[in-house]
């Protein structure tokens, strides 16, 4: 292999005599910096007269001629007399072509004091929510008007949605939700075993997969998995101008990505809830039987007794909630991504977080109103 | 050492790219079937050749983001095969590369996009790098306002501008344009024409560039390269280009906007390439 054919060599300042500074190596701006900082030094007491001598130097570039030529010219104001000895015709040509004068650095932009930080603040805050309220009325009248015209509905888009965050979702979700209704009979099984009430694992199991974690379990899985896609889906659309590209041929992007993904989840979530409850009363019975001794017979027959109805109900209703929530809030953030890569991170990160954040929120008001109405 | 320019000069075959041999493959598919390619220090190079042609592959070969399956690449001196991190990185400081998209950071605004070589590669401080960012800016054409904005606000000509401005930041030796005018209006495209001839004259880099950009070829381009069927077809100047029988080539001149282009280059050769072209000065050459 050949050796590269101009190894840089370092640049260097020497002070042959008084007042004369010999400047070999190369020039560039990449070794810049110090040896200005020892320039900088040399030339703190200059003397009157100053030779710098450039016969040594290999290269120049811009970027060196333009920091020498403002140190110089402060010199030469100062009353310095300047003799350049025998510089490369390179440094001519950049000199030639430096601006007359050095130009202002633009003012970075003043700093906001706390009040004025508040107010953008809370203008910032208040416009986002005027915009998620547009998007979400927006969404409904759009769904409103796919009710009252079914024909319009795009069902293989829901179709495909079905299966993407449906169907797909299975195993996480029953994996998940078993493993859970093991934790739960696993926790309860002690302390019943102490009073001798082994049978109400069964309505501890129940209630508690059928009313509270299984609905919640499957919200936070699928704002997860499918809240992410969703964002990070019409945020690219948006960078790479789809987005636009569907409004000029006139399709509404609510209508195209919005609406499937609303009705497939509406219909996806509470199934997956319901799989979820089965999963979870299972791995209940296997542990109930296995350190309660509470046969899957008994649990069954006391499940069917005790569980009301009701209690099932409700946790699919709050997952149908759920799903609305989760839907609204992806596709919103999506809709907000800015025209850059960073953006696209950002707005899905947001999108779950927000997601997760307000379906544990909705489900802790859940609790609160069905209590008062003592359901 | 700067009398030996003029020996250098004389032998003439001061290359800093030289290509051997490049054979390309994706897949199936053949791009490069034994491509050699030489460039003379100092000059304006074009490739060109219809879509698919491989032109885009072989400057991302020279660029080091892809390698060749066979054949030699030699840029600078330095032999691309094997080269370690520490030779590629000292490499890649003396090439600037100007993307077609401009490939500037979203989300850092036109004064740090220029500055970030400066940051990563040199020590000078903040407040110096930020001014050298102004002076590139200006350099290129745009206002010191736009130092403030991102590349989204940009138009497609600012944003070229910005990105050649980056690319030239470190004073390359060796500076890679891809598609330089693609994508501009008329008058944008004749301010980059005129850009290129510019900067040129000023910082003498060797310019290596792909563009289907006619009127590009015939008034900034010392020397062009026609890539077609895996080789390069032909080489030479856009007027002995002009002159071959070969029909690829002709469908490449003979179209209305290869005449109209040869045209007005024939109209404007005197008052504008003749500023850069002709006063002698040695090609940027470090010794």
């Amino acid at each position: 292999m050949d050796a590269p054919i101009d190894a840089p060599i370092d640049a260097k300042i020497e002070q042959t005599a008084i007042g004369m500074l010999q400047l070999s190596g190369s020039w560039t701006v990449c070794q810049l910096g110090s040896v200005v900082r020892q320039l900088d030094l040399l030339f703190r007491l200059p003397p009157p007269r100053l030779q710098l001598d450039g016969k040594k130097i290999t290269k120049i570039d811009s970027i060196t001629v333009w920091v020498l030529q403002a140190r110089l010219k402060k010199l030469q104001e100062d009353g310095t007399q300047i003799n350049m000895l025998d510089w490369p015709p390179e440094y001519q040509r950049i000199l030639a072509s430096l601006p007359p004068r050095s130009q202002q650095v633009v003012q970075s932009p003043r700093r906001a004091g706390i009040v004025e930080t508040i107010g953008k603040v809370s203008v910032v805050a208040w416009a986002n929510n005027l915009a998620l309220l547009s998007f979400i009325g927006e969404t409904a009248v759009a769904f409103m008007d796919v009710l009252r015209h079914p024909g319009h509905a795009r069902v293989r888009s829901v179709l495909h949605d079905l299966q993407i965050n449906g169907v797909n979702a299975l195993p996480i979700v029953g994996v998940t939700s078993f493993l859970l209704g093991i934790v739960i009979a696993y926790q309860g099984a002690d302390q019943l075993r102490h009073y001798g009430a082994n049978i109400f694992v069964v309505e501890l199991v129940g209630y508690a997969m059928l009313r509270e974690f299984a609905p919640l379990i499957t919200a936070i899985i699928v704002a997860g998995r499918s809240g992410s896609a969703y964002a990070a889906q019409i945020g690219t659309m948006l960078v790479t101008e789809e987005i636009d590209a569907l409004k000029t041929i006139g399709i509404k992007p609510i209508d195209l990505l919005v609406l499937p993904k609303l009705i497939a989840l509406m219909v996806a979530l509470p199934l997956l809830t319901l799989f979820a409850d089965l999963l979870g009363v299972l791995g209940g019975i296997w542990m109930a039987n296995s350190r309660l001794q509470v046969s899957p017979h008994e649990f069954i027959a006391r499940f069917g007794t005790e569980i009301p109805l009701k209690t099932l109900l409700i946790g699919l209703g709050k997952s149908w909630i759920f799903a609305i929530v989760i839907v609204l809030i992806s596709c919103y953030q999506g809709f907000r991504t800015k025209a850059n890569a960073d953006s696209v991170g950002q707005q899905t990160t947001r999108s779950v977080v927000q997601s997760i954040f307000i379906v544990i929120v909705l489900d802790a008001g859940f609790s609160i109103v069905f209590n008062l109405l003592d359901l | 050492m700067r009398s030996e320019n003029a020996t250098t000069d004389t032998i003439n075959d001061d290359y800093v790219i030289q290509m051997k041999h490049i054979c390309t493959r994706f897949g199936d598919k053949v791009v490069h079937d034994s491509v050699d390619l030489q460039v003379r220090r100092g000059d304006i190079f074009a490739i060109v050749g219809g879509s698919g042609s491989g032109k885009s592959t072989l400057l991302r070969e020279m660029i080091l983001l892809h390698k060749p399956d066979s054949g030699s690449v030699n840029i600078l001196g330095t032999e691309l095969a094997d080269l370690d991190d520490t030779q590629a990185n000292e490499l890649r400081q003396r090439c600037g590369v100007m993307f077609q998209k401009g490939g500037l950071f979203g989300t850092l605004t036109v004064s740090e996009n220029i500055g970030l070589p400066l940051r990563e590669h040199s020590d000078l401080d903040d407040a110096t790098i930020n001014q050298i960012a102004l002076w590139k800016l200006e350099q290129t054409g745009l206002h010191p306002e736009s130092a403030t904005l991102y590349p989204a606000e940009l138009s497609g000509g600012m944003l070229k501008r910005a990105a050649m401005a980056r690319a030239l930041v470190l004073d390359p030796e060796l500076l890679f344009l891809d598609e330089p005018t693609a994508g501009l209006d008329p008058t944008s495209a004749d301010g980059i024409d005129a850009l290129i001839l510019q900067l040129h004259a000023v910082y003498r880099p060797t310019i290596v560039m792909i563009t289907h950009d006619l009127d590009l070829l015939w008034q900034v381009t010392q020397h062009v390269a026609v890539l077609g069927g895996g080789k390069v077809i032909a080489s030479g100047s856009m007027a002995e280009l002009s002159q071959l029988p070969n029909p690829i080539i002709r469908e490449y001149f003979d179209g209305a906007r290869g005449r109209a282009a040869q045209l007005q280059a024939a109209h404007l050769s005197h008052s504008r390439t003749n500023v850069a072209h002709d006063t002698k000065v040695d090609a940027w050459k470090p010794k």
